[in-house]
């Protein structure tokens, strides 16, 4: 599988990220500078987690605009596959990638620990090594988890199966209709804010994310 | 040209930093504070001199940037004048 992942000033989970798709491929990911303006010929973008550019004005929103997000509008149009964790999903939205927005947490508070969530959809490159209703652990680390979109919207990624994960019983940050992780039209975009990449390996506490980085690699090779 | 830009939550949108500061100033004894909303000013100097050309670009600054729409309302005020 070729795939890269994008490095902001203020990324903090990119080598985690690199070393859980290392360990699923054998191959190590590119590892690419915000600031580049082309992007090889790809299978698959992550877009990082931390917190780019010091979460100034609105998460994600400096990201979103940096010019390499220019080229991962592009391979999402063409139908490649983007992996989008936390911060990642945050400029993911502000891209227009998916649809919606990530606020506060409805506490307040910067939330850090793991968390039960339910696996809604199993028909994407990255849901695939799930059982439909699998409840999974996974840590979430966040201030503005919270993920927000109107009804209408809300009602169409449910009715067009396109929640990807909820939490179960245990939402951390308020997010409508207990969202965790969302699936674009083509379902080839995945934007989520537990991280998978920090329970891929039972030297982390937990193992529950590493089925997610094996299906990227089976589907998407 | 000096113009303002108001950025503040839309209507229904959960609001945990103005629920806070709520909070507070009831906790300093002002009575009859019934809600509070936080939001966002920018000042904004601007090279141009027609106000008409100056208020679509802070449009198209406030659409693309400086307000989230799905979450965010925005005014424009040029020269202390509401241009929203």
């Amino acid at each position: 599988m070729k795939a890269a992942v994008i490095v902001f000033p203020g990324s903090n989970c990119d080598r985690d990220v690199a070393v859980a798709l290392h360990q699923a491929s054998g191959t190590a990911p590119a590892m690419i500078w915000h600031g580049d303006s082309t992007l090889p010929d790809l299978d698959l973008v992550v877009l990082p987690g931390g917190f780019s550019y010091g979460d100034y004005l609105r998460v994600g929103a400096i990201a979103a605009l940096s010019p390499i997000m220019q080229a991962v509008r592009r391979h999402a149009e063409r139908g490649g596959a983007v992996f989008a964790v936390c911060n990642g999903f945050q400029m993911a939205c502000e891209a227009g990638l998916l649809p919606g927005a990530l606020m506060s947490n409805a506490a307040g508070k910067y939330v850090c620990r793991h968390v039960a969530m339910r696996v809604e959809n199993t028909d994407s490159p990255f849901t695939g090594g799930y059982d439909a209703g699998q409840r999974i652990s996974i840590p979430v680390a966040h201030h503005d988890g919270n993920y927000f979109a109107d009804d209408a919207t809300l009602d169409r990624l449910e009715g067009e199966g396109l929640v990807a994960f909820r939490y179960d019983n245990d939402n951390p940050n308020g997010s409508c209709r207990d969202i965790a992780g969302i699936l674009s039209d083509n379902r080839r975009v995945l934007g989520m804010m537990p991280h998978p990449e920090r329970a891929a390996d039972a030297a982390l506490g937990g193992t529950d994310g590493a089925a997610m980085f094996t299906s990227m690699v089976e589907t998407l090779s | 040209m000096q113009a303002r830009v108001f950025v503040t939550l839309k209507n229904g949108v959960l609001d945990p930093q103005g629920k806070a500061i709520e909070n507070a100033l009831r906790g300093l004894g002002h009575e009859g504070v019934e809600k509070v909303r936080q939001g966002k000013m920018f000042e904004i100097e601007l090279a141009d001199t027609d106000a008409d050309s100056a208020r679509e670009r802070l449009q198209v600054m406030c659409e693309r940037l400086l307000a989230n729409t799905v979450i965010e309302n925005y005014r424009i005020e040029i020269g202390g004048q509401d241009a929203s």
